[in-house]
């Protein structure tokens, strides 16, 4: 049914510089569905998203509104037409109540001179009727995550839209209020409005989405009804190929060595987790799971002193660890890879060599503290080469590097020290499919000659593609560990959110 | 982000290249420039007299440029260097007229402008207020000081001793010592900042102060350090000051930061931190010296002088956040 459709895109195209990031693609969105688009990392979602918001302006194409083709030049212009976008950063003003950045966009608009509190907060309270118990007079940094979720989706609501565009809303909520936010969905589409779901996470989307689109490097691959097709249909039309292949091959179990890196006895810091015990042995790849805000990456940071203030016994290799600093961390060849690559892993406008020896600059230097130049390009050099960098000089600032080379240079800064131990929290976060497989490959030959890797993912494929052994987090504790065949997404979703180790299966 | 360039190998970069690409190339090509013109336009420009008296007129303020750079690298600033500079003055000269030997006088004013920056860099790193509060509090403070030990009057200082006063007026040869304190203070920072580990840690403190700390560096210690390093240079120029004019004076140094932060910002040292370098910082003074010795021979009405320096400086940073936005 034609007439049925709000919005058709057509053909569209968007490049930036050499690199086609959307080539030509369709996309059809019905009245009252919820569809879901699906694709990997830097396969055209977010650009599609960003040209239907205005916030991009496709190279070529055409978007059909409710049977008229339209050019959406902004933000303003697509939440005129009634196109709602719920980011997945939450940009809220964290100062102001929640009715206040309900109507944050109305109040700019408005032509009165004064605010009117009383009749914001009443409709806030309105808008929240349909939504949850949130008090709308409440400044917005008292709220949890997902009710701040809740409160970026009434402010697209309030908008009157037509189109709410959800990007990974789930990423930061619980499961439980996971199944809030999808009853929520449900209401909003049973009531005429179309929801576009982006989401890595293929039960969410068989569970609540009528129909998936799946990009891949920037082209439209199919749109399926969910009735019609199986979980593995989309993840093979998102990579390309069987999936299988994505992954190096995991330890044999002739490799397996009883030989232990890092012993982790009762760590606690009384405030995001506590009690956790593991053990890292030789050779394998320790995966972490967990939600965000579990505190899986708090107790990474806190074995090597980074953050908070920790008790507990950590022993790399044997030996008793008494660190009170990341750099005695450092010393002992225990190095954490962040997660943020840019806000706190590299630096982005300093030269490639600079970045690599930042961790231990003495190696590079004389006795005297004198940098010696040719040591710092060779040792860049060395380890970019062991990487597979592709850069142009070593001198070039990171920032004129693609994201997975950017995070190439911020592994060979680890490497650069010779670590016994490397913590990667999101190593493939913003790396294209290619380079992820590379820095999967790169991970294994690591552990196999004998440092110790252990991966922090929220991306569960992941996780469940390199992993020997995986540990789940949860509400700061270790909820289970699951090993070789239980390691499924099934089982260390029950494990994060609170099922007995009993009900897993292999 | 989920769309990122691969930049394209550029084999073709020479040493030329970059050279011209160099924040300090285009600053020279002006310096000289000007040069040419008022050559032309002034017979008495290229003279020795002028020539000596211009470099003069910034060789102690470019001690206080020193420090500034190397703080607004670390991601700082310092408001207070002029009222710290008169403070030095101050200090040391009232010392002296109580009867304590100049050179212990002297120790005891840098001692103290040292002790201010370590207390400001106390307030930063460890209260946690920015820079830019602490340092205009500080201004204030100091200025005050200087006003109240000195009842507003400058401190003559007629028996200072000759040796005392060489450091100011003596020459050594033809070259006065102040210019050759002057090079010998850009010449060891400058070294060290391209070359030593302890200044490379400014630069990455300044560049990302989280990504540091995640490097194992403590950036509160280094930002510490430059806050207090800035401040004793501000003393230490405050001493050369005050045996060149053979007096202290309380109100010496008012708009002196503004100068001292120009002449960074237009030698390429990036106010968000994480880039400058003291060679390009001291072409920024020899700029506005120019500049400012220029319009004087021209007989420029000395108000006309501050309107076309704040021109120069808004100039200069616009070409350069244009070319940064360029590069990406």
């Amino acid at each position: 049914m034609p007439d049925n459709v709000i919005l058709r895109i057509s053909n569209v195209s968007k490049s930036f510089g050499a690199i086609r990031a959307l080539r030509g693609v369709d996309f059809e969105l019905r009245r009252g569905e919820i569809h879901a688009l699906a694709g990997e990392n830097g396969a055209g979602k977010s650009t599609l998203m960003n040209v239907i918001d205005g916030i991009l302006k496709p190279n070529s194409g055409e978007i059909i509104w409710d049977g008229k083709p339209v050019r959406i030049s902004s933000p303003t212009k697509a939440q005129k037409l009634g196109i709602g976008f719920v980011h997945q950063e939450i940009a809220l003003c964290p100062d102001v109540s929640v009715a206040e950045n309900i109507f944050m966009s109305t109040t700019n608009i408005s032509r009165s001179f004064l605010m009117d509190y009383k009749g914001i907060e009443a409709k806030a309270r309105d808008v929240f009727r349909q939504l949850s118990d949130i008090d709308p007079s409440v400044l917005v940094r008292d709220l949890s995550i997902s009710n701040q979720q809740l409160v970026e989706i009434a402010k697209a609501l309030t908008l009157d839209c037509k189109v709410l565009i959800l990007d990974e809303p789930t990423a930061a909520l619980t499961e439980k209020e996971a199944q809030v936010l999808f009853g929520i969905m449900r209401r909003l589409a049973d009531s005429g409005i179309a929801i576009i779901y982006i989401s890595h996470r293929m039960v969410e989307i068989f569970d609540n989405c009528d129909r998936v689109t799946v990009f891949r490097d920037g082209q439209y691959i199919t749109t399926r009804d969910v009735a019609e097709i199986e979980p593995a249909d989309v993840v093979n039309a998102m990579v390309g190929r069987v999936i299988e292949n994505l992954y190096p091959e995991k330890q044999a179990l002739a490799e397996r060595s009883q030989e232990i890196i890092l012993d982790v006895q009762g760590l606690t810091d009384n405030k995001r987790f506590s009690d956790v015990s593991f053990q890292l042995k030789k050779g394998e790849i320790l995966g972490i799971a967990g939600l965000i805000g579990s505190g899986r990456s708090e107790i990474v940071k806190g074995i090597c002193r980074l953050d908070g203030d920790v008790s507990g016994d950590v022993y790399l290799n044997g030996e008793p660890l008494d660190l009170k600093h990341y750099q005695d961390s450092i010393a002992a060849g225990m190095v954490y890879l962040s997660e943020d690559r840019k806000g706190d892993g590299i630096f982005l406008d300093m030269p490639i060599s600079n970045n690599v020896s930042a961790l231990k600059l003495d190696q590079v230097a004389s006795p005297l503290g004198l940098i010696n130049r040719e040591l710092e390009d060779g040792q860049a050099e060395r380890l970019g080469n062991k990487l597979n960098l592709k850069c142009g000089q070593l001198s070039d600032p990171v920032s004129s590097l693609s994201g997975g080379n950017q995070q190439k240079v911020a592994i060979a800064k680890m490497l650069s020290v010779n670590p016994n131990l490397i913590f990667l929290d999101e190593p493939t976060r913003g790396v294209d499919v290619g380079a992820k497989a590379e820095i999967h490959r790169i991970l294994r030959d690591l552990a196999r000659s004998g440092v110790g890797i252990v991966v922090i993912s929220s991306e569960l494929p992941e996780l469940i593609g390199v992993s020997d052994r995986v540990l789940v987090v949860r509400e700061g504790r270790i909820g289970g560990v699951v090993e070789g065949d239980m390691i499924t997404e099934e089982n260390i979703m029950h494990l994060a959110s609170g099922l007995d180790a009993q009900e897993l299966t292999g | 982000m989920e769309i990122t360039a691969s930049a394209p190998a550029e084999p073709t970069t020479s040493t030329l290249h970059k050279l011209l690409r160099m924040r300090e190339t285009g600053l020279i090509a002006i310096i000289l420039v000007m040069f040419v013109i008022m050559s032309f336009a002034s017979p008495y420009f290229l003279t020795w007299v002028n020539m000596r008296a211009m470099v003069m007129a910034f060789a102690v303020e470019g001690i206080v440029v020193v420090g500034m750079t190397i703080l607004l690298i670390s991601g700082g600033i310092d408001l207070s260097v002029g009222s710290v500079t008169a403070l030095s003055m101050v200090i040391a000269g009232w010392l002296f007229l109580q009867g304590i030997d100049p050179w212990v006088a002297s120790a005891i004013a840098i001692a103290a402008c040292t002790a201010i920056g370590a207390f400001m860099g106390f307030f930063v790193t460890r209260v946690g207020l920015h820079h830019f509060i602490v340092s205009l509090a500080i201004m204030v403070i100091a200025r005050g000081a200087c006003l109240l030990g000195t009842g507003g009057r400058p401190l003559g200082l007629y028996t200072l001793p000759p040796e005392f006063k060489f450091i100011g007026q003596g020459t050594i040869g033809p070259i006065p010592l102040v210019i050759i304190i002057f090079l010998v203070v850009v010449l060891v920072f400058d070294f060290m900042l391209r070359r030593t580990t302890v200044f490379r840690k400014v630069f990455y403190t300044g560049s990302n102060e989280k990504a540091a700390a995640y490097s194992g560096i403590r950036t509160k210690k280094v930002i510490f350090l430059t806050t207090t390093l800035c401040s004793a240079l501000a003393g230490f120029a405050g001493i050369i000051y005050m045996a060149r004019f053979g007096s202290a004076q309380p109100t010496f140094g008012l708009g002196m930061e503004l100068n001292v932060i120009a002449a960074a910002v237009i030698g390429g040292a990036s106010l968000t931190g994480g880039s400058g370098t003291i060679f390009g910082a001291i072409l920024g003074v020899v700029l506005l010296s120019v500049v400012s010795s220029s319009l004087a021979l021209l007989d420029v009405s000395v108000y006309w002088q501050d309107i076309i320096r704040g021109s120069i400086l808004l100039a200069a940073v616009s070409v350069d956040h244009y070319l940064h936005k360029k590069r990406g």
